[in-house]
């Protein structure tokens, strides 16, 4: 997957997760959890729509370097 | 012969609306089928019934809105034979709002023709306006999402003019947004009326701030705090987590709500409902776990028999409680009958909560935000994950020396993570 095809995949997740959420608007540097008010069970559903989309599975220990958008598809891009 | 009545879906509820019938009359049902979707201003429910049998006849139509306690449809054993509908035995529902196009039950129940009393041939009974309505809509029946339902209620879109797309030719949370847009491009500039959502999310919270004023008004709270050290317990997740497939991880949420089921098992008095003057401790532990929408406005559904359930199920339960609850669609025995309520901040609330008992519970447990925390153990100063958990409890029905043993008791159990 190219970095346009992973940022669709994270926006999509986000999507799954917090479907009233205005993506279009998503700052690539803004604090996901901050932004979209994600609890830790959203976010442990967002990591879990990023493996299917992607194949990747984040362990805990990683998370946070998945703090925003720009960070999640850096971190993709880099195991992809 | 027996009746199924509007259920009582959380102790704000008052009335319900009757979205959609899942059966007809002759069906058969059994215990636990979901037969109704019941809108209770919060959320479409699907409403499931407890006890075997055949639908004898349907009292209310859909789109009534009638009060808790309503009988809504009358079943009779299964293999008995259909009585005649006898017009004095049908309980008129009082719609609390406009009826909408379906004719009313109680108008309905005034026409049928009585039969001779001794000639009972099993035959189905005369048909009553209610059927008769069931079958006009079936027609023209619409299949939809309930999330499709309530978006379209929301915004204001009637889901029997859309074509649907989703599986079976179902109406789509999409294909509602999709008739919307361009009406809701319009309201925007009409700030007068307010859009129906803000409605909705109003009568929520009217409903919510009832159940909440009667509570402070009836119940006397005391409330107790304690610092809870979960060094051990985080530690103990992380290496299981590290090990697990990612379906199967958990989260600290599932581990406090272990530890509370168990020390509720422990502790009857934290645990059951005040009714009638007294105390009546529940023999189950069904924990009220408080989710918040994110449009405002809060939930509580039930997860039920939590101390007979290890860690991973009820991981399991409550992501899916968690994810439905915000799509609007539980099931009626999600809601209504929880023991004991359990309101956790998350990891990004604030630092304590002393919550507002949910009537006729007769306790709530609070979490914070797990923090790091300077933390004095052994003579020495360290920094561990602390947790604050508070106790609000009803005086009438404990003291502070029962509720203190009970938060000593999740302290505890949060120790042996291992074990919960």
């Amino acid at each position: 997957m190219n970095r346009e095809a992973l940022r669709a995949a994270v926006l999509a997740a986000l999507g799954d997760v917090a479907p009233e959420a205005e993506l279009d608007r998503l700052e690539p540097a803004a604090e996901l959890r901050e932004v979209l008010d994600l609890d830790s069970i959203d976010f442990l559903r967002f990591v879990q729509h990023l493996a299917a989309a992607t194949g990747i599975e984040v362990p805990e220990s990683d998370y946070a370097q998945l703090a925003t958008l720009e960070g999640v598809v850096a971190y993709l891009a880099a195991r992809s | 012969m027996s009746e199924f009545r509007m259920p009582s879906l959380g102790a704000d509820m008052e009335a319900g609306t009757l979205v959609e019938w899942r059966v007809r009359p002759g069906d058969a049902v059994r215990r636990g089928d979901i037969v109704a979707l019941v809108d209770t201003d919060k959320a479409v429910i699907e409403v499931e019934i407890w006890e075997d049998g055949v639908v004898d006849e349907l009292l209310v139509a859909a789109g009534q809105k009638v009060p808790v306690g309503t009988p809504l449809a009358r079943l009779r054993a299964a293999g008995a034979t259909p009585p005649p509908p006898a017009p004095a035995a049908v309980a008129a529902p009082r719609p609390t709002e406009k009826p909408g196009a379906a004719p009313r039950a109680a108008e309905a129940a005034a026409a049928p023709p009585a039969p001779p009393a001794s000639a009972q041939p099993p035959v189905a009974p005369a048909p009553i306006a209610v059927e008769a309505a069931a079958a006009a809509a079936a027609t023209r029946r619409v299949h939809a999402t309930p999330l499709a339902r309530r978006i379209a209620e929301s915004l204001g879109v009637d889901v029997a003019a859309l074509e649907g797309t989703g599986p079976g030719g179902a109406v789509t949370r999409a294909d509602v947004e999709r008739a919307a847009s361009p009406p809701r491009a319009a309201v925007a500039s009409a700030a007068l009326a307010p859009p129906a959502a803000e409605l909705r999310a109003a009568r929520a919270r009217q409903a919510m701030a009832a159940a909440m004023a009667r509570s402070k008004r009836e119940i006397p709270h005391y409330y107790l705090t304690t610092r809870i050290d979960l060094a051990h317990a985080l530690a103990w997740l992380a290496a299981e987590n590290a090990r697990r497939a990612l379906a199967d991880r958990l989260l600290p949420a599932a581990l406090l709500l272990r530890a509370v089921a168990l020390a509720a098992r422990e502790a009857p008095e934290m645990n059951g409902f005040f009714v009638d003057g007294t105390l009546r401790p529940a023999a189950c532990v069904h924990l009220g776990v408080g989710v918040s929408l994110r449009q405002g406005g809060l939930v509580a559904p039930t997860l039920r028999d939590a101390d007979t359930k290890n860690a991973s199920v009820v991981m399991r339960e409550l992501t899916d409680l968690v994810a439905r609850t915000r799509a609007g669609v539980l099931r009626s025995s999600e809601l209504g009958d929880a023991t004991l309520t359990v309101t956790n901040l998350g990891d990004q609330g604030a630092e304590s909560v002393h919550g507002v008992i949910y009537p006729p519970q007769v306790a709530l447990v609070g979490f914070g935000r797990i923090a790091e925390q300077p933390w004095a153990h052994d003579g020495f100063l360290g920094v561990r994950p602390v947790v604050v958990a508070t106790l609000a409890a009803d005086h009438r029905a404990s003291d502070g020396h029962r509720g203190s043993r009970f938060l000593a008791a999740v302290d505890r159990l949060l120790q042996t993570p291992e074990k919960l």
